[in-house]
């Protein structure tokens, strides 16, 4: 179970925040800087760094991490070089994939990131199934399955987290409500938001334990995951933990016919619903300088800390874009190179 | 050694020495294993054979999850409609993970459905969707049509390193031929000459191979020597054997089970029209299922599937045709 958490370790999960939204920024102001440098969709995680590092801050060195096509946030935190994901992210040679998955596909095994799907819920099976393995080979690992509130509609969410129960699979469900799904409020579609009551509330068809937690707080989510994790390792079976916050970029880039340009459209709040309140509202809570000032309050980070924390991440992924600006296209007839294995 | 096995202990005794043989193959599915009692259950113990619930998309999900963190599933399926429920995971998750990782993870499973089923399953149960598999880049898909075929085309899926779907005939269940004891394995992508001949090549998987070689029995007596090759795995294709074969005969048979647009023959016979086209004299004919559901009643799901006669039929008319550039 969590010790008190030291000063180190605090300052180990504001680095990571700080980290993760410089490179979601970074990525967003290439669609204005250097316009048509990313195709396709790409989804961002800003306004999650809390959730996510607060979750992996429970996790042991051979844990696989299995979130859904979100996926920038979670390797940072596991140490995947930024240039090899921006490589990617930008479709080139020196990428993670070498330009064969893109924003959607990250996939890092030998950091136990094995990869991602951009069909929404279907990973949840898939981080399920590597909680199968683990339990199978007797590996100690847990899985961390992170999907959005969107995925929690989906039948794969359903099946999965049954068959984890009945197996009693060494999984942590971390459902990110991040408030929509894609373009649609989840109080518009999910039956327990419509009745009141929290998504976790999901859980008891499993009989299964279910929390719901500040996501904007990286120490409750911490907290709560902490008990899910513990239940995980010691062979009781899944958990459902939701953790609430709020998505600050829209869904993903705007779906464009080529030869528009990708770029940003405003939050779903504001461009669909009208709703710019709810949008600063939120913002307001945005969990970065929250813990920021939690921390400077609290005396464990200077003003001069967080100034280098900040700056030396700007200048990693400032990096991670020359070199991945820099890096070549790959080959083209590369592409039949990895149908069969 | 061999010995005389029925098809579907065949596939049986290929799962059994393939666990046997790796640790990481794990057995799971529906209505499965159900009690203490199960062989495979007392042999390989409850961690390696499981019974799952009615989740396919959960079944076919955790073996992509399991197959790229280390294990090889088998996911029983029993159906091969069955895994319409999952067709995500079959076709848009399992054979894309290799590939969108830039070639970093591997998915070793395979998914294994009964199909076909001309025994008054109706229309839900009875069909032929492995058209809508074997264009899938990535995938494998392997449909064999004898008992020893049965046992090596299901040890190569195992160990192979690529999602193979493994398609058994129901209606080969009982047929018994000489089956290998020792480890057998034969490679995905190899097909084989069930007959050889020398005046027409028909080419079928599955029941179809049984039918043609049938039909071709009745051929011989018309002094018509047809050479029968059941390619076994539809992906990969082996149309250098088919190629090899009209340039001996000039003449392709294609029969499938299928629907006519949603065959196996549709795109062979497409292969055949740009590699093989200056053998043929005469064109390429297929005798696959008609364009509609399969029906309950006898009478009709007859006149749906392709059966000796119609395979007769065709080679005669085949035969009949003038040479196309005499």
């Amino acid at each position: 179970m969590l010790n008190k958490i030291s000063n180190e370790r605090l300052i180990w999960i504001y680095t990571h925040m700080v980290r993760i939204r410089e490179f979601e920024e970074s990525v967003k102001r290439t669609f204005i800087e250097h316009p048509g440098v990313i195709r396709g969709h790409s989804h961002l995680g800003d306004g999650a760094e809390a959730s996510i590092v607060g979750t992996l801050s429970t996790r042991n060195e051979k844990d696989l991490v299995m979130p859904s096509y979100r996926c920038h946030g979670y390797p940072i935190v596991l140490g995947t070089p930024m240039r090899a994901m921006m490589a990617e992210v930008f479709g080139r040679k020196d990428g993670l994939c070498s330009g064969f998955g893109g924003s959607m596909h990250l996939a890092d095994p030998s950091r136990y990131f094995p990869g991602t799907s951009g069909i929404i819920g279907q990973s949840i099976a898939h981080a399920t199934g590597a909680a199968l393995t683990a339990q199978v080979k007797k590996t100690g690992q847990i899985v961390y399955c992170f999907f959005g509130d969107g995925a929690s509609k989906q039948g794969a969410f359903f099946e999965s987290l049954n068959m984890a129960a009945v197996w009693k699979l060494p999984v942590v469900y971390a459902l990110e409500n991040n408030q929509y799904q894609a373009y649609t409020h989840f109080r518009l579609e999910d039956a327990n938001a419509i009745a009141g009551h929290p998504l976790s509330k999901k859980a008891e068809a499993f009989s299964i334990p279910g929390v719901t937690v500040d996501g904007t707080d990286p120490i409750a989510v911490r907290e709560a995951v902490d008990q899910a994790a513990a239940r995980a390792r010691a062979g009781q079976g899944p958990s459902l933990v939701e953790s609430k916050f709020y998505r600050l970029s829209a869904h993903g880039n705007v779906i464009t016919v080529p030869p528009l340009p990708t770029q940003f459209p405003e939050h779903e709040a504001v461009a669909v619903y009208g709703n710019k309140k709810e949008y600063e509202e939120w913002k307001a809570k945005d969990p970065i300088p929250r813990f920021r000032a939690k921390l400077m309050s609290d005396g464990v980070l200077t003003g001069m800390d967080a100034s280098r924390i900040e700056e030396e991440a700007r200048n990693e992924v400032e990096d991670a874009v020359k070199f991945a600006l820099a890096s070549p296209f790959p080959a083209a007839e590369d592409a039949v190179r990895y149908v069969y294995a | 050694m061999a010995r005389e096995m029925m098809y579907g202990d065949a596939i049986a005794a290929a799962i059994a020495e393939e666990m046997q043989r790796d640790p990481n193959v794990v057995l799971y599915g529906q209505n499965l294993a159900m009690t203490e009692r199960d062989p495979m259950l007392k042999k390989f113990g409850k961690d390696r054979v499981r019974i799952a619930p009615i989740s396919e998309t959960a079944e076919t999900g955790i073996a992509v999850g399991a197959a790229m963190t280390g294990l090889r599933p088998i996911v029983e399926l029993w159906m091969s409609e069955f895994m319409l429920v999952a067709f995500d995971q079959i076709i848009n998750e399992a054979p894309r993970m290799h590939y969108m990782s830039g070639g970093q993870v591997k998915v070793p499973l395979v998914f294994k459905a009964g199909y076909g089923f001309c025994a008054g399953w109706a229309g839900q149960h009875s069909n032929c969707i492995y058209h809508t598999m074997m264009g899938i880049p990535g995938l494998k898909v392997a449909l064999p049509s004898t008992p020893a075929d049965a046992k090596g085309l299901m040890a190569a899926s195992i160990r192979d390193d690529n999602p193979v779907v493994y398609l058994h005939h129901y209606m080969l269940t009982l047929d018994k031929g000489e089956v290998p004891d020792d480890e057998y394995v034969i490679p995905l992508g190899v097909a084989d000459v069930k007959r050889a001949g020398t005046d027409i090549t028909i080419v079928a998987t599955g029941w179809m191979v049984k039918k043609s070689l049938a039909a071709a029995e009745q051929l011989a007596k018309e002094g018509i020597s047809a050479e029968v090759i059941d390619p076994r795995t539809l992906a990969p294709l082996d149309i250098d054997t088919v190629v090899r074969s009209i340039k001996k005969t000039g003449r392709l048979l294609l029969v499938d089970q299928a629907p006519r647009h949603s065959s196996a023959a549709a795109v062979i016979a497409g292969e055949i029209a740009e590699h093989g086209f200056e053998h043929l004299r005469a064109p390429v004919k297929m005798v696959t299922a008609l364009d509609a559901s399969i029906p309950y009643s006898e009478t009709l799901e007859n006149y749906v599937v392709p059966n000796e006669d119609k395979i007769v039929q065709a080679v005669r008319s085949v035969m009949a045709r003038q040479a196309v550039s005499a």
